[in-house]
């Protein structure tokens, strides 16, 4: 791996007696896409702010760029492009202001800002809502507009805080799109989600977080290999005999989960399971087979699901 | 984009980091500022509206009544225009200290956003209080001049108080900017400081009348008002007040010090508030 844009070893942040980050360690190559998936409360904001040198961590190292967030928070800062999870965008102020006045906190000389903001406005799609309140704007045109303020000092690494939670699928399409176009150019994405499919859409390179720790490491494709089989059966047959039929299934497949809805069979070919259940003599209301997904990673790796 | 290949020497960092450490106070007053000409009409007309009615009502109206009792001497409003520059420096204070902390942190939180650029907490109070600043010191200075259209300002030095109204607004400003940066949920502590801070240091600071005439009981409610030390500032320099000169010192220094402690408690609540 060449020299690294972030650096992370066993980073902590405690609230108190509360980890919400414990002793976390990785490393960010530049112009990789790098993810932390996790439940909600898993500790990846908090990651976030650290790496964004808004929080000061409570003991580890942490290294940006080669410089410590403690010392030179501002130069840090002047490299990164944050994107929120709640958007922090001026309300008071109209579209093409937003963008101007954030250029401002870098420097960006008033006559040069301009011509970045039509620029940043037109690659977000928003040239036509440029005298816009804010206000006025869809939820997915504010993501965008707060991508574009995230865009204005051409930054190295760009963090992206759950970017698309809460957006429709149309919105989060045109998103990823977007993000895509900004990977392709080179720039360094960390970002968090709790969305399995964005995880997979985005990173080349993803940790799975939990309780402040990291669980596993690596590319979704790695990580669908090292956890999951190729493919999922999943079976229902009420919530009140799930438990019970599962019981019976021992041999099929080569893992069950029993999750309250219904049963998750994993193997390398889900029609052949099926048939042998079918053998079997079980009758499922209904049955589903699909390829591994990071959910399935998630879930043999904490027991969990990731969205609750 | 140039991102992938080479890191950014450590001395290019530093030098991107510049402008932001030097200028990044200047930033976020000019944003601020730029969010005030949304209302600037507003802010325009009650800054020429105000002190009309006021010096009107008091000059022509009060002052007539004073005047005649106490035998001329020194027009009442000259003794009363002081008081009112200040309040009117305070009042400006007491909105841009008050509801911007809570928009900015909470309901619209674009200090986060300012400190996630390379925006510092010290230099987000810093830009705050020079916009503030902007706002108060044209305020007293159109207060002064309808002073003196008003024959309000008899001395020839009396446009010093264009200062020493915004130095109180400023030490008023600077005294709860630590509290209400530090307000997480607006239970109403904004308007309780407007209805119990605010007016009543109008009222008890020798704004009307000499603080002397109040009950000693009550006088010291003058001593610790900024607004009181601001006002005899002003009657000092409007009309050449008579006063021991070691007094004239204490209001200087009184709400000077007020300004430091005060912009020294703002900048930590902000640091703390903004590293989560």
């Amino acid at each position: 791996m060449p020299q690294a844009v972030i650096s992370a070893a066993r980073l902590t942040k405690k609230y108190k007696d509360f980890a919400a980050v414990d002793g976390i360690s990785f490393e960010v190559a530049p112009g990789e896409s790098f993810g932390l998936l996790g439940p909600n409360g898993a500790g990846k904001s908090t990651t976030m702010r650290m790496v964004g040198a808004v929080s000061t961590r409570t003991s580890g190292e942490l290294s940006i760029l080669g410089l410590d967030p403690n010392d030179a928070g501002p130069e840090i800062r002047s490299q990164l492009g944050v994107v929120p999870q709640q958007d922090n965008l001026d309300q008071e102020l109209r579209v093409r202001d937003n963008l101007i006045v954030y250029g401002r906190y870098f420097g960006i000389p008033m006559r040069a800002i301009g011509r970045k903001a039509d620029e940043l406005l037109e690659f977000a799609q928003l040239a036509d809502r440029a005298k816009s309140k804010v206000d006025d704007l869809s939820g997915g045109m504010k993501r965008r507009l707060t991508i574009a303020r995230a865009l204005v000092n051409d930054p190295r690494i760009l963090l992206l805080d759950e970017p698309t939670t809460g957006l429709d699928p149309q919105a989060r399409h045109i998103l990823w799109d977007r993000l895509f176009r900004l990977k392709e150019q080179g720039t360094t994405l960390v970002l968090t989600t709790h969305y399995m499919d964005e995880a997979e859409q985005l990173c080349d390179r993803l940790v799975v977080v939990d309780k402040g720790t990291i669980m596993a490491e690596g590319s979704p494709a790695a990580l669908i290999r090292e956890y999951s089989s190729r493919e999922v059966l999943e079976v229902r047959f009420g919530s009140d005999r799930n438990e019970e039929v599962a019981a019976k299934l021992a041999g099929i497949g080569e893992r069950h989960e029993v999750l309250p809805d219904r049963i998750l069979i994993y193997s390398e070919n889900g029609e052949a399971e099926l048939a042998k259940i079918h053998a079997a003599g079980y009758r499922p209301i209904t049955s589903l087979v699909r390829r591994s997904s990071l959910e399935d990673v998630f879930l043999r790796l904490t027991g969990r699901s990731l969205i609750e | 984009m140039t991102a992938v290949s080479a890191l950014p020497t450590r001395q290019a960092l530093i030098a991107a980091g510049e402008r932001p450490r030097r200028f990044g106070s200047w930033y976020v007053a000019e944003h601020r500022i730029r969010s005030m000409r949304a209302y600037a009409t507003t802010l325009i007309v009650t800054s020429f509206a105000n002190p009309a009615v006021y010096l009107f009502a008091l000059g022509i109206g009060l002052g007539s009544l004073v005047n005649r009792s106490s035998g001329g001497g020194l027009g009442y409003l000259a003794f009363v225009a002081p008081a009112l520059i200040a309040s009117a420096a305070v009042t400006v204070a007491g909105e841009e200290f008050t509801y911007p902390m809570m928009m900015g942190f909470k309901w619209n939180p674009i200090f986060f956003a300012m400190n996630a650029a390379p925006i510092s907490a010290y230099q987000i109070v810093n830009g705050m209080v020079i916009a503030a600043l902007a706002r108060i010191l044209p305020t007293a200075a159109v207060y002064f001049v309808i002073m003196v259209l008003f024959g309000a300002a008899p001395s020839g030095v009396a446009v010093v108080q264009v200062l020493t109204a915004a130095l109180t607004g400023l030490a008023v400003g600077l005294v709860i900017m630590p509290y209400t940066a530090s307000i997480e949920e607006d239970k109403g502590q904004m308007a309780m400081i407007q209805r119990f801070g605010i007016l009543p240091m109008f009222l008890f600071s020798g704004t009307f009348f000499p603080l002397t005439q109040l009950p000693v009981g009550l006088q010291w409610i003058g001593w610790i008002s900024p607004l009181w030390h601001g006002t005899q500032l002003g009657r000092v320099f409007n009309y050449g007040m008579v006063e021991p000169a070691w007094l004239t010192v204490i209001h200087l220094v009184y709400l000077l010090a007020l300004c430091a402690v005060g912009w020294r408690l703002a900048r930590r609540v902000f640091a703390r508030r903004l590293n989560k």
